[in-house]
């Protein structure tokens, strides 16, 4: 029995999704059986266990789950808020939203994705959404 | 019919050691200590122990390393790593290899030296590249987003969870042997220093040393020994998720599973329950819990903690140690709740001691929220 094939060759999720943020693409894989879509990235869908996926570029647009602000003294650095949005598209993911005061991060904020580069990788943090 | 394994093996032993600060000990040196103390309970010698039962977060093979300090060469050995649940699934385990020939005299053990080792969170864990970038404060900000989501959804308050604390520290002034006995009132937690919104520093359990053994064998055996014995009636298992951003929904657990199975094992219902023994990590966990094994409905928890309800005099004696939170936590706190509620079916638990228990629930946490692992015990009276 094989143990390669075109499904299991090239580089693996983990790696696409990255290089797909690095040319300012936030994009996931959806479940071409189900259509369900998954974070974290993976070569089976964890909903239906299909491998049959396909990468989709996603609408950027999502909704505070939950949040908490992690106290920190201000010498080092200050408060920051980390949160789980619920992406338009069905996954979640931890992240934080910026451009507001942790503490005012609300359960319920329509926010949207914005690619962050100030890291060694790009990674997903969240805006509040335009118009809210 | 009941289940095969119900009450098919019992706990005759049970040890604690270094709980507290256990200066210049090792994790092992404390395993041990709480091993020699177990046996001595039991009236059994080391090279008795065939089958040995034991997770950490210091050894890479933590049934490996732990056989070879002790000198016993086991026919049995079990690893399995659900984090602080671990102890609590070793009875399953241990109940089936006994049920089923592999060993005659299982030890569950545990020993850790969290408090006087520096105070950090021991781990081999792997990092998290979907969290990294966040910088979440490791494990309390995966339980503050918890909080924060049961507060919103169910309206539970930061008093309700004080009032969690409370008791638990009620309980700890009720045990001579707990670490935290001071006196302590809803508005000093409410007070304490915020870490990860909603939960302060008084809402977080201790980090101390400390160590326990439980000895287990066959019921047909365990009438032969000094002590009464407590019979294993039900355990069950469930994890749905690794890391926070994985569980399904914030405000419930895999408790549900896991009460579920231990519950059917048993034959008996959460009304059977006269003492209750959960892992209370933070303060979220005792009112998740209570509500995932349906002490009280789903949104509840938050009400039914409340006023004393569950502390000395409650309703319903939960965390009777003083828990996690006001006894002891050197990091993976699981065989102390399975030792407490072992000690209390005994009785002679002194001040703290509930009226003639015949059954105590165990709910085993790992990881964050992750692991649950549900166990029922019983005295003779329930076989
Ligand atoms: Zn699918």
């Amino acid at each position: 029995m094989s143990t390669t094939n075109d499904r299991f060759s090239g580089p693996g999720p983990d790696q696409i999704y990255s290089d797909f943020l690095t040319k300012g693409v936030f994009s996931l894989p959806q479940c071409k059986d189900c259509h369900e879509f998954h974070f974290f990235p993976r070569v089976v869908c964890p909903h239906c266990g299909s491998f049959n996926l396909e990468w989709k570029e996603l609408s950027g647009k999502g909704e505070v789950y939950s949040t908490t602000t992690v106290r920190r003294k201000p010498e080092r650095g200050g408060n920051y808020n980390v949160c789980h949005v619920t992406l338009e598209e069905g996954p979640r993911l931890m992240s934080r939203v910026e451009g507001v005061d942790p503490l005012d991060v609300k359960i319920g904020d329509p926010v949207s994705a914005v690619i962050n580069n100030d890291e060694d990788s790009p990674f997903i943090v969240f805006v509040p959404a335009q118009g809210a | 019919m009941s289940h095969e394994l119900r009450g098919s093996s019992a706990v005759v032993g049970v040890g604690l050691a270094g709980c507290g600060e256990a200066h210049g000990r090792a994790p092992l040196d404390i395993l041990a200590e709480a091993t020699h103390n177990a046996l001595e309970d039991a009236g059994l010698k080391l090279s008795d122990v065939d089958g040995i039962f034991t997770g950490s977060s210091y050894h890479f093979m933590p049934a490996l390393s732990t056989a070879e300090y002790l000198g016993i060469k086991p026919r049995f050995s079990d690893s399995s790593m659900v984090g602080g649940s671990s102890f609590v699934a070793h009875t399953l385990n241990a109940a089936m290899a006994i049920k089923t020939g592999q060993c005659d005299v299982a030890l569950i053990c545990y020993g850790s030296n969290q408090r006087t080792a520096g105070g950090k969170l021991a781990t081999m864990s792997e990092q998290q590249i979907y969290e990294a970038p966040y910088k979440p404060r490791y494990p309390i900000s995966s339980y503050a987003l918890a909080a924060a989501r049961h507060m919103h959804q169910y309206g539970t308050t930061r008093e309700q969870m004080a009032d969690v604390a409370v008791a638990a520290r009620q309980w700890a002034q009720l045990n001579p042997a707990a670490f935290a006995r001071d006196d302590l009132t809803r508005q000093d937690v409410l007070n304490s220093r915020m870490i990860s919104d909603p939960l302060s520093l008084l809402d977080c359990c201790l980090v101390t040393d400390g160590g326990g053994a439980v000895i287990m064998v066959s019921s047909e055996r365990a009438k032969d020994f000094p002590n009464k014995p407590v019979y294993v009636l039900g355990t069950g298992t469930a994890h749905w998720h690794r890391q926070i951003t994985q569980m399904p929904d914030l405000t419930t657990t895999a408790a549900v599973d896991a009460g579920k199975r231990a519950f059917a094992m048993a034959g008996l219902t959460k009304d059977d329950v006269d003492v209750v023994e959960l892992y209370d990590a933070f303060t979220i966990n005792t009112i998740l819990f209570l509500e995932d094994l349906g002490f009280c409905a789903k949104g509840e928890g938050g009400a039914f903690v409340e006023n004393g309800n569950i502390a000395p005099g409650g309703s319903l004696p939960v965390n009777t140690n003083g828990g996690g939170l006001s006894c002891v936590h050197p990091g993976m706190y699981g065989i102390f709740i399975l030792i407490e509620a072992i000690q209390q079916l005994r009785g002679g638990c002194g001040e703290r001691q509930v009226d003639n228990p015949e059954v105590a629930l165990v709910n085993g946490n790992g990881g964050v929220l992750s692991s649950q692992v549900t166990t029922i015990l019983g005295t003779e009276a329930v076989l």
